[in-house]
């Protein structure tokens, strides 16, 4: 089997990839935040293009899921964390390498990035070869790598490394300063003085002294006084310096391409795995989606917005899990409900959720069974200006012209609290208008809305409502429900909290 | 090399952590003046006496049984004593004024060259303690001095002694200094060495004419920077065998302290008890019994902390209360219970520490922690929550109590009325004593007090302090059943007549 690469089973699937720039409807569904999470402390991977880059073909997401899942198994995250470590410390070296001065140095450093780079490879592909791989991507990538550590590049590499940093471990030498003069020569069989001392005052030892070690500034660069004594080190053992600088002309291209490019790409499972692991590990799921791209009948179990349950962790607050599901010809969920009772949240969840699996990631959730959109449209309302309603009402509609125009059936739209600019019966018939519009192209929409009756507009749309605590309705559970839009029973619950229902008003007013 | 002259086996840490009702213990028994009359005007035996006295409360048997013999020979030996502790704290006096190893001092060669000279005032200190254990140690009998002095023999032997002041002359480096390196990162030295110059090897190759190749360069003698180079090179060569030298006068001075801080603990002992037999006050090496047994006996013991302060003999007391796990302490007032209770902690404490005691006998079961529950001074803004906080610092202690601890209470939950009070105290040490905790409980809670002598339990002593027809108080506590009354008119009558 060819290895392509292991984020793209074929050159096809990374057309366009990686996307120049962010998705718009990144900072609508906080997926800004959730990139942004998932690729702190790796930005030498430069990873965030690969999630601005949702895939387009259902094998390509499945590649990609089966990765993930092997990445999953602790097993194989530590075989592949530990190659991480050991490839970002060659590229330290070799940048040493050329960044220092001195050739004796400069050649130091790179003989070390060198049998740093061996070490990870040969590892890497003993601890492959030994295990149970299943996915396509580590397999292929496993047959490359047994091919590359057995050719005779790889093995000569391997042999001349382990030979020269032999020789240099066994070069001693003294010094000796007297006023200005520095003298250097091979060492004889002389006693070492601090042993001696602490075996002279070793029965005066009761558990650890304190250290009395100066500390020195440890400069990666040499001064001239140490690059001078190096030079007399080098005549004092020409064979091992000449070796030395030859191993570094004939192996000057060491770190193979295709290499290079698996340890970053691979960091894009790595990352978003140790992104949701502590997230995990309150007690929220995760699970690989069923993804088509032509059933419409899309479900979740269990999720939750991604952002915020990571914005919690710090809180440690924990976010309340919602489902979502739709069957039949039912296409349209119109979320309805009191104010800050979580229909934005679930708004997200709702689109994340969807964009996640496009990437091949795991989602929030039981169980999840997920549509593979050609395109994703969000529309959330922006912040309120009151001097510039008209335009606002005017913004609204153009926006939604251009996305309908568009959109096709195999799209996703995400409308939060649109046409709110206007009086509520324009807002109901507008609303209506743009209803047919979204009923006609057959299409998976998510409608947060106040205006209530509009899931009764289309036998497509399902209505969703954001519950109240029954006895205090002042408390918002942050659960969405299935049920229709009913603001009277909410209502009435606030009477009954302050005393103001017919019954309980009744009884305080004394005939 | 240990001292082991407070425990077997390991040292005596003056800075360890006191139990958290230290302060209580202090103030409650009057620990203050004791520890005063120990220190003799050294404020270094009293702060070891309050640490030794206050961490004793954990001691086993052996320990306290293996101190009293420490201390017997110190009293029959106080010159000598004396001797030795001041050659340690004499030592540790010029290291302590010695600058280097502060942290403002990291400069290798001036840690070297310190503790060198450290070493060197180290190397007296400790041939004067050989001197000492060759001439005197037949006049110490006690398992801890015996082999104390075994050990200075065995460990600092002449020739041990020539090793040490060797190795210091070497420390100078009369020949200059040699270092050995490795190549470190990046080729840059590394694992720097001092080594010794082998006089030997040398001789040889001279005589075979064998010279090792070597290269010399010198730097400009204008060139500051490579000048400051070369000796921030010689820094890192010696960094080591500085570090290596100043760690064993940390370890020697370590071993010095730790004499200083145990003979400082038995010093202090040796002038309390000169103080109490000058005064012609009675003093004793008390007798423990394993914590499990309900022992408390004693013949004229006294309240020592009242003595120091009058300066004149006190009013002893006799108790058997052997087989007694509640004492209940009742009568008159201004009759001298508080002064008994204290007595009785006092005494549990030094008893543990391994002190003598001060009374003509005293025998007394081990406990697991001495606590006081004494009332504290009115503290007029807070006089609604006087219950409140005896209550909270009962809940404190109840946290710590274990089985066979002591707990010495004075009037306590007398800040509600009596029935209230005789409800919260029947209940709380009914608990404690199921719980196996040992109980001294002066009161005025009759209705408490009562109740449980008249349960006429075999664990319970009432005792009350003695008045007389007239009305006079004897400072005599004496066996009887608790009293309703608290003669508390008679003062009334004396301070309004």
């Amino acid at each position: 089997m060819n290895f392509e690469s292991i984020l793209f089973e074929t050159p096809e699937d990374r057309t366009g990839i990686p996307s120049p720039e962010m998705p718009g409807f990144f900072v609508d569904l906080n997926l800004d935040q959730i990139v942004a999470s998932v690729t702190k402390g790796k930005e030498e991977y430069d990873l965030r293009a690969f999630f601005w880059s949702p895939l387009r073909r259902l094998g390509a997401i499945e590649y990609r899921q089966e990765v993930m899942r092997e990445l999953e198994r602790p097993d194989t995250a530590r075989v592949i964390v530990a190659f991480a470590q050991q490839m970002h410390n060659v590229r330290r070296y070799l940048a040493r390498a050329d960044s220092l001065y001195y050739p004796l140095q400069k050649q130091r450093w790179f003989l070390d990035a060198a049998e740093v780079y061996c070490g990870a490879v040969s590892s890497l592909a003993g601890e492959l070869s030994a295990a149970d791989v299943t996915s396509r991507g580590l397999a292929a990538f496993r047959g490359y790598l047994r091919d590359y550590s057995n050719s005779e590049l790889f093995k000569s590499l391997e042999k001349e490394t382990r030979e020269s940093k032999t020789e240099l471990a066994d070069v001693e030498y003294c010094i000796r300063i007297k006023g200005k003069s520095v003298t250097v020569r091979r060492c004889e069989s002389e006693a070492d003085l601090s042993a001696d001392v602490e075996k002279t005052f070793e029965r005066f030892r009761q558990g650890e002294a304190r250290d009395y070690r100066a500390r020195f500034a440890e400069p990666v660069e040499m001064n001239e006084v140490e690059a001078q004594i190096l030079e007399l080190v080098a005549q004092l053992y020409p064979d091992t310096f000449d070796a030395l600088r030859s191993y570094c002309e004939r192996h000057k291209d060491f770190p193979d391409p295709t290499i290079v490019a698996f340890d970053r790409e691979v960091q894009f499972y790595v990352a978003y795995l140790d992104f949701i692991r502590p997230i995990r590990a309150e007690g929220l799921s995760f699970c690989y989606p069923v993804v088509s791209d032509t059933s419409k009948e899309i479900s979740d179990l269990e999720g939750f917005d991604l952002a915020l349950a990571n914005k919690f962790l710090s809180d440690s607050r924990q976010v309340v899990c919602n489902d979502f599901h739709l069957q039949g010809k039912e296409r349209i969920l119109v979320v309805s409900g009191p104010n800050q009772g979580g229909k934005t949240t679930f708004a997200r969840q709702f689109g994340q959720t969807h964009y996640l699996a496009s990437l091949g990631c795991p989602v929030p959730g039981k169980e999840a069974k997920l549509f593979l959109f050609d395109k994703l449209f969000t529309h959330f309302e922006k912040e309120e200006n009151v001097e510039d309603l008209r335009s606002k009402l005017e913004d609204d509609l153009v926006r939604i012209h251009d996305i309908l125009s568009e959109a096709t059936p195999r799209s996703i739209i995400i409308a939060n609290e649109i046409l709110t600019s206007t009086t509520l019966n324009d807002a109901v018939s507008l609303s209506k208008n743009v209803m047919g519009s979204i009923d006609r192209l057959d299409l998976l929409c998510l409608w947060v809305t106040f205006v209530e009756e509009l899931a009764s507009c289309s036998d497509k749309a399902v209505s969703l409502v954001s519950l109240v605590v029954p006895e205090d309705p002042t408390l918002r559970t942050y659960k969405i429900a299935r049920r229709p839009g009913d603001g009277i029973s909410y209502a009435a619950a606030i009477a009954e909290k302050y005393g103001l229902t017919y019954g309980a008003l009744k009884e305080r007013i004394k005939p | 090399m240990k001292v082991c002259l407070m425990y077997r086996g390991r040292d005596f840490d003056p800075g360890e952590r006191l139990p958290w009702n230290g302060p209580d213990l202090m103030q409650d028994l009057q620990l203050d003046r004791v520890f005063g009359a120990m220190a003799a005007g050294d404020r270094f035996l009293r702060d070891v006496a309050k640490s030794a006295a206050l961490s004793g409360l954990n001691n086993s048997l052996d320990i306290i049984l293996y101190r009293q013999a420490v201390l017997r020979d110190c009293l029959n030996n106080s010159p000598l004593v004396r001797r030795i502790y001041k050659l340690a704290a004499d030592a540790i006096e010029t290291r302590r004024k010695s600058y280097w190893g502060s942290d403002v001092s990291t400069y290798p060669p001036s840690i070297l060259s310190g503790a060198v000279e450290t070493l060197q005032i180290f190397l007296g200190a400790l041939t004067e303690l050989r001197t000492i254990a060759d001439e005197d140690a037949g006049s110490f009998a006690s398992e801890g001095f015996t082999q104390f002095f075994t050990r200075i023999k065995r460990e600092i032997s002449n020739d041990y002694l020539g090793e040490v002041q060797s190795r210091l002359n070497e420390l100078k480096f009369p020949e200059g200094v040699l270092v050995s390196a490795r190549l470190g990162r990046g080729n840059k030295g590394t694992n720097y060495t001092v080594r010794k110059p082998d006089g030997e090897k040398g001789w040889v190759r001279r005589v075979f004419g064998r010279r090792p190749e070597s290269y010399t360069f010198r730097i400009g003698d204008r060139d500051e920077t490579a000048a400051r180079i070369l000796s921030e090179l010689n820094c890192r060569g010696i960094n080591l065998v500085a570090n290596a030298t100043a760690q064993s006068a940390e370890h020697i001075t370590s071993f010095l302290a730790s004499l200083q801080n145990e003979l400082a603990f038995y010093l202090g002992c040796v002038n309390l008890h000169g103080r109490l037999t000058d005064a012609g006050e009675p003093v004793c090496f008390p007798l423990p019994a394993p914590a499990g047994e309900r022992r408390l006996s004693f013949e004229e013991l006294y309240d020592l902390s009242l003595a120091l302060e009058m300066q004149k003999p006190v009013v002893p007391n006799d108790v058997h209360a052997d087989g007694k796990s509640l004492v209940l302490i009742t009568g008159a007032n201004k009759g001298g219970k508080t002064t008994f209770i204290r007595s009785v902690g006092l005494a549990q404490v030094m008893m543990q520490c391994g002190m003598f005691v001060p009374a003509r006998s005293f025998s007394s079961g081990l406990c697991a922690g001495v606590f006081t529950h004494f009332r504290r001074k009115e503290d007029v803004s807070m006089e609604s929550g006087k219950l409140d906080e005896e209550l909270s610092r009962m809940s404190q202690i109840a946290d710590r109590l274990a089985a066979n601890s002591l707990v010495l209470f004075n009037e306590a939950f007398a800040a509600t009325n009596q029935r209230e009070g005789s409800e919260i105290a029947k209940q709380i040490v009914r608990a404690l004593l199921e719980r196996r905790v040992k109980v001294l409980f002066v009161t005025h809670l009759y209705p408490f007090a009562h109740e449980f002598y008249g349960e006429g339990m075999a664990e319970v002593l009432s005792l009350r302090a003695e008045r007389t027809a007239d009305g006079t108080r004897t400072y005599k506590l004496i066996e009887e059943e608790p009293l309703e009354t608290s003669y508390g008119e008679d003062l009334y009558t004396k301070i309004f007549k």
